[in-house]
């Protein structure tokens, strides 16, 4: 992956020579953006087909069928519809911030995907700190949210926001606990020596040692990507569509996708810290190690990815929604001491370097 | 003391939430009932009361005499006639209408009629895209009659047995 990307490199010094060093970095970091944006995008319009797919079929019916073979193009007519709405303005909305809010929620969904490395050294970013990257600017996204429901000047936007500020907030903190677990095993905060740790065969992955916080840290991913069972924020149900009731158009639709591409990434984050990144599961397995040699590593991590992709749809098409208070008893009562135990455990583990995983 | 023990062991080995699980995974398998509708229709019981219609004898003459028990049993008041002597000197309708916005489906103009000239089919997808398209007139009935009279005949041999 590294050598394709060298070369590409070198190709585009050499067809543009008049470029001096520094436009065409310039030019080729944005080429990487767009590299990476554009098929991030088009992974979350088939996120959204899966769901409607897979919910479909888990309620014994058969989903989207009709726009292309199998629903295929679904999503397709899903954006051009979203890209030729109406965006409506309450009338006594702030409209800076209204429109600020979208953004502030794309953004960020999309700025923490600079520090994920998606194989050996295929990343746009190697970032020392990456990991606290992605748990800084993840936290930012919630502004967004906060943002929509003060800006839209209606009552179920502004509950929305407000149990997603506490609810965000609060599980943010459990996320960071388990985060130093999983640093305090790789001893490192870099995604890519957190995952070089975790190199030869599944045995050696970090989600045996620390299988109850990989388990923590799952249901917090639920929750901070605001997907059912603890989907308060929207609450369909309760307060009709939560932080996103006055958005139309573009703007609910950068609200969609900065949900599906946290998910992605929470997916993603899950697998480079519990579940061996892009490394192969059958690694020093005599036999079957030569078997799917020829695998590149990046599919390893995108089929990893995407069961965790499919657990988010399973866990929706079975659970009801927790109630609020639940929740909160939930982070404080239950993970947070949970992880601060676990934290315990693990330093005394490492102190004693049991298995191969210290 | 136990059992909070053991409660305290269930929840915290998400055993609930596995099973709830199990159970979405096993209908992700199963055999989809969606019936697509344009396509598949489900079966229509032959008493199913959908629009009306007029019909005819199989000389072409229609079978209405205007006698207008069907008018008279109407519970919701939506059948409109009018009768009138034809050149022949037998008695006819002049007009016929049904107020669709009115009309209930309970079929009892059906039942009502004694010769069997107003009659409700199995369709029941129809549309009209103006106003005055919700009342069926004389014309349109025996139109809908000669469109589906092999449909009619069918259902209402199948049903006879039972009438």
């Amino acid at each position: 992956m590294m050598a394709l990307w060298q070369s590409f490199v070198e190709l585009v010094y050499e067809l543009i020579p008049w470029l001096d060093g520094g436009v065409a970095t310039v030019l080729i970091i944005l080429i990487k953006g767009v590299a990476l944006i554009l098929p991030l995008i088009i992974m979350m319009a088939y996120m959204t087909y899966a769901e409607r797919k897979v919910i479909g079929y888990m309620q014994l019916r058969i989903g989207p069928n009709r726009v292309g073979p199998i629903g295929l193009l679904q999503p397709f007519a899903d954006v051009f519809k979203m890209l030729f709405k109406e965006i409506i303005f309450p009338s006594k909305a702030n409209i800076y911030l209204f429109l600020l809010a979208p953004i502030l929620a794309f953004v960020p969904a999309v700025a923490i995907w600079a520090v994920i490395p998606l194989g050996e050294g295929f990343y746009i970013t190697n970032l020392d700190i990456s990991l606290l990257y992605v748990l800084a600017i993840g936290s930012v996204g919630v502004y967004g949210i906060i943002i929509a429901g003060w800006a839209s000047n209606s009552k179920y936007p502004l509950l929305g926001a407000l149990r997603s500020t506490a609810l965000l907030v609060s599980y943010e903190i459990v996320i960071g606990f388990v985060a130093v677990t999983v640093v305090m095993v790789a001893s490192s905060v870099n995604l890519n020596e957190i995952v070089a740790g975790q190199k030869g065969g599944a045995w050696n992955w970090y989600f045996i040692p620390l299988f109850p916080m990989m388990i923590v840290f799952w249901i917090s991913a639920l929750t901070e990507t605001n997907r059912a069972p603890f989907d308060v924020v929207e609450g369909e149900s309760e307060i009709v569509g939560g932080t996103h009731v006055e958005y139309s158009g573009m703007c609910f639709a950068l609200f969609f996708m900065a949900e599906y591409i946290n998910m992605i990434m929470m997916a993603a984050l899950a697998v480079l810290m519990f579940f061996g990144g892009w490394h192969s599961p059958f690694e020093g397995i005599p036999y079957l190690d030569d078997l799917f040699a020829f695998v590149p590593d990046i599919m390893w991590l995108l089929a990893k990815m995407s069961f965790f992709l499919f657990l988010y749809l399973w866990i929706r098409a079975t659970f009801p929604r927790f109630r609020y208070d639940q929740i909160m008893r939930l982070c404080w009562k239950v993970f947070l001491p949970l992880t601060i135990l676990w934290i315990f455990v693990v330093a005394i583990l490492t102190q004693l370097g049991v298995g191969p995983w210290f | 003391m136990l059992n909070k023990f053991k409660k305290i062991i269930k929840d915290f080995t998400l055993n609930e939430l596995l099973f709830g699980m199990s159970v979405t995974a096993k209908e992700l398998v199963n055999t989809k009932i969606t019936v697509q509708f344009p396509e598949e229709r489900t079966p229509i019981s032959p008493r199913f009361r959908g629009i009306h219609a007029l019909r005819r004898y199989p000389n072409g003459e229609e079978r209405c005499i205007a006698c207008k028990l069907c008018e008279a049993v109407c519970p919701a008041n939506a059948i409109t006639i009018e009768s009138e002597m034809r050149e022949d000197g037998s008695r006819r309708t002049s007009q016929y209408d049904i107020d669709l916005f009115k009309c209930i489906f309970c079929g009892f103009c059906e039942e009502a009629c004694p010769v069997d000239a107003i009659v409700e089919t199995q369709i029941f997808d129809y549309a009209f895209e103006s106003r005055d398209g919700s009342v069926l007139t004389k014309k349109r009935l025996l139109e809908i009659g000669e469109q589906n009279k092999k449909a009619i005949d069918q259902t209402k041999l199948e049903d006879s047995k039972y009438r």
